[in-house]
């Protein structure tokens, strides 16, 4: 047999693991601080150091040492991640503000990975991922008010739901080639506001009242006691977010590492000869929009739940350019790139306030320059290994 | 199991007004090389495209090992047996080697949505199944390329993308391999290499039938058991590779000359 697996020696697996461990540690610090900085010569400053520091891991080599703790040891890294971030949200405890960015950093970060399964990976941009998380957020608000459903399955509900609107999309969306498809969803984000703007029953243009997350007894809107301290309402909702985006990911990688995730890689390349090796391409786009609109539903209902009033405005079609931004920034497939492109699209200009007014098109521009200069993105996807740890060549 | 593997009956294809094809009618025996040729834009492809399920035919029927195949979708037919390369090579190139040829192996693969998300255990045996056959397959061909199996293909030189064309549409054990212009784009030494290899596959996969498209004569020449010449969309001539080459309409057609 030639296929085995790289025996993972002790002394030589742990130097990678802590280095890993340690980068971790350090970018958790440097998030709980960003988060709280509150001059824009500050965030200016620790935005400077971050690009710096993006810089000399290349040359440091700390890149190759990270991907070899991320490959030998993804299960402990990936724990270690999610502690840091647990770890970051506790730190901030009581300050509303920052909480409330993260959490919606972490929401749209879920939206992204939806959309990096159906464009990422099987090639079909949707320009109405706003409209898709706003059927979430509006199933939340419906829900909330008209049922006695608990609030989790409410949640479940408003992937549900999105998943629904979105096979009214499906026909034109798997009919359509290429670009036509693109424009089908640019229609339906656009109709949807609309429609939402003059329908009464959804609230018009004021939008609607969502009740909060309620589950086991646990109420996200009443503040969390931490040893005699109270904490901000919105660590609840930042603790689900970070659940939520960590469920995602786990999904999507998944899918990626898996036939599937090559069924859709063949179906996005080359629609002609993969139905000449018996792919089921329409299978293949349905699976793939469902599968991220399904995340992108979830997503929204909770962003309903926490920001507890919405309204037609917060998911126009610029919000949904800039998901698309997020997926195109990070690089189309790379996981942990979306990551990085939705903390620095949500985040930056929430900090940065001269950005804030100009931010479309500012990403607008990015955007244009990332895929004339670097099309695979900050954090190119690499050749697709199944199981990270299993290498048959050596 | 009757002698005769692949059978068109007066097989057409309009495009508008252009006749690409037009009452062909050819047989393609089990275990059979046979050579397709006619000057550019005669049909070659099209019969090819009309087979697999591309394009459905204007006119006439195709039977594939005693079934009418006639209009099928090219999904069916690569399950009844048929697998091709492409004129201009096809291959997902940012995909590696591997994922390449698996994308052919597509009717063995477990596709459920459980069983990729949640069985993940069992997919691995089944990863590590089809890598031992994916790269003995490929070791046939090339041993260093054996090595490289989680490479993109993007980075790979011509000859040895044009084997991996031919290992992807082999992994499904079909019964009738299309090759579309096999040596374009080599060189002299890599053609012959080419040709090697198409014959060493035809001993190993005992029984395979291939139908090649070549411009290039001296391959032809060497590796086809008959032959077919094909001209604005007619046939005009077969037989043996001697045969044809001495006909004298098939040298007009070549040459121009009406
Ligand atoms: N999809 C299509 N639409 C319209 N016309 C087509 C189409 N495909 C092929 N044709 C026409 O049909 C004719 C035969 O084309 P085909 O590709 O089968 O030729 P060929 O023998 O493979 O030539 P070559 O040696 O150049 O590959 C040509 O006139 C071509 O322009
Ligand atoms: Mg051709």
């Amino acid at each position: 047999m030639q296929n085995k697996t790289i025996p993972d020696t002790r002394w030589m697996g742990l130097p990678h693991l802590a280095v890993g461990l340690i980068v971790i540690a350090a970018i958790a610090l440097f998030g709980w601080q960003f988060l709280l900085a509150d001059s824009e010569i500050a965030v200016l400053g620790m935005v400077a150091l971050a690009a710096m520091a993006a810089f000399g891991v290349g040359k440091t080599g700390l890149n190759k040492s990270m991907s070899a703790a991320m490959r030998n040891h993804g299960r402990s890294m990936n724990i270690a991640i999610l502690l840091a971030l647990v770890c970051v949200i506790f730190l901030l405890g009581g300050e509303h503000f920052p909480l409330l960015m993260l959490t919606t950093t972490l929401l749209y970060m879920t939206v992204a990975f939806g959309l990096n399964a159906q464009f990422g990976l099987t090639g079909m941009v949707n320009f109405a991922g706003a409209s898709f998380f706003g059927v979430g957020a509006y199933t939340a608000a419906v829900l909330t008010n008209h049922s006695a459903l608990p609030p989790i399955l409410i949640l479940v509900a408003g992937g549900v739901f999105s998943a629904l609107i979105g096979c009214l999309l499906i026909v034109p969306v798997v009919r359509t080639a290429g670009h036509y498809s693109a424009v089908v969803t640019i229609a339906f984000s656009v109709m949807f506001k609309t429609f939402l703007e003059v329908n009464d029953v959804l609230g018009g243009p004021q939008g609607l009242m969502v009740g909060p997350m309620k589950t086991f007894g646990w109420d996200f809107n009443s503040s969390p006691l931490l040893m005699g301290m109270e904490l901000s309402f919105y660590v609840n909702y930042a603790l689900l977010g970070a659940g939520l985006a960590a469920l995602a990911f786990m999904f999507v990688q998944r899918l990626e590492r898996s036939w599937i995730g090559l069924t859709l890689d063949s179906v996005r390349l080359d629609e002609t000869a993969s139905a000449c090796f018996g792919l089921n391409v329409v299978r293949a786009k349905v699976l793939a929009f469902t599968f991220g609109n399904i995340l992108i539903g979830i997503a929204g209902a909770l962003y309903g739940m926490m920001i507890s009033f919405i309204a037609p405005n917060s998911f126009s079609f610029s919000d949904s350019l800039l998901m698309v931004a997020i997926v195109l920034l990070g690089g189309l497939g790379s996981l942990w790139g979306t990551a990085l492109a939705a903390v620095i699209v949500v985040l930056l200009p929430e900090k940065l306030q001269i950005l804030q007014e100009y931010r479309f098109l500012l990403f607008s521009v990015v955007v244009i320059l990332m895929l004339l200069f670097r099309p695979e993105g900050l954090m190119p996807r690499k050749v697709r290994s199944y199981f990270p740890n299993w290498r048959p060549e050596q | 199991m009757s002698e005769v593997l692949l059978e068109f009956k007066n097989l057409g294809k309009n495009f508008g007004g252009v006749r690409a094809l037009d009452g062909f009618d050819m047989q393609v025996k089990r275990g059979e090389i046979i050579g397709l040729i006619g000057p550019n834009g005669s049909g070659k492809t099209t019969s090819f495209n009309l087979m697999t399920g591309i394009y459905a035919p204007s006119q006439g029927e195709v039977h594939f090992d005693g079934a009418d195949i006639t209009g099928m979708s090219a999904r069916k037919v690569y399950e009844a047996g048929i697998a091709r390369t492409f004129q201009r090579s096809r291959l997902c190139l940012p995909l590696s080697i591997f994922d390449n040829i698996m994308i052919g192996n597509h009717a063995r693969l477990n596709t459920g949505l459980w069983f990729n998300l949640f069985q993940r255990r069992a997919l691995r045996g089944q990863v590590e199944e089809f890598y031992t056959q994916a790269r003995d397959l490929v070791a046939g061909f090339s041993e260093d390329l054996a090595g490289r199996m989680f490479d993109p293909v993007g980075s790979l030189p011509m000859i040895e993308r044009r084997r991996i064309e031919i290992c992807r549409a082999l992994i499904s054990k079909p019964k009738l391999l299309l090759l579309d212009e096999p040596s374009a784009g080599m060189t002299h030494d890599e053609t012959a290499q080419m040709m090697d290899d198409i014959l060493a596959v035809r001993d190993r996969m005992g029984g395979l039938s291939i139908i090649i498209i070549e411009h290039e004569m001296g391959v032809i020449e060497r590796l086809c058991d008959q032959c077919v010449v094909l001209s604005y969309g007619r046939k005009i001539s077969e037989g043996s590779y001697a045969h044809i080459a001495a006909d004298p309409e098939v040298q007009s057609a070549y040459l121009g000359m009406d």
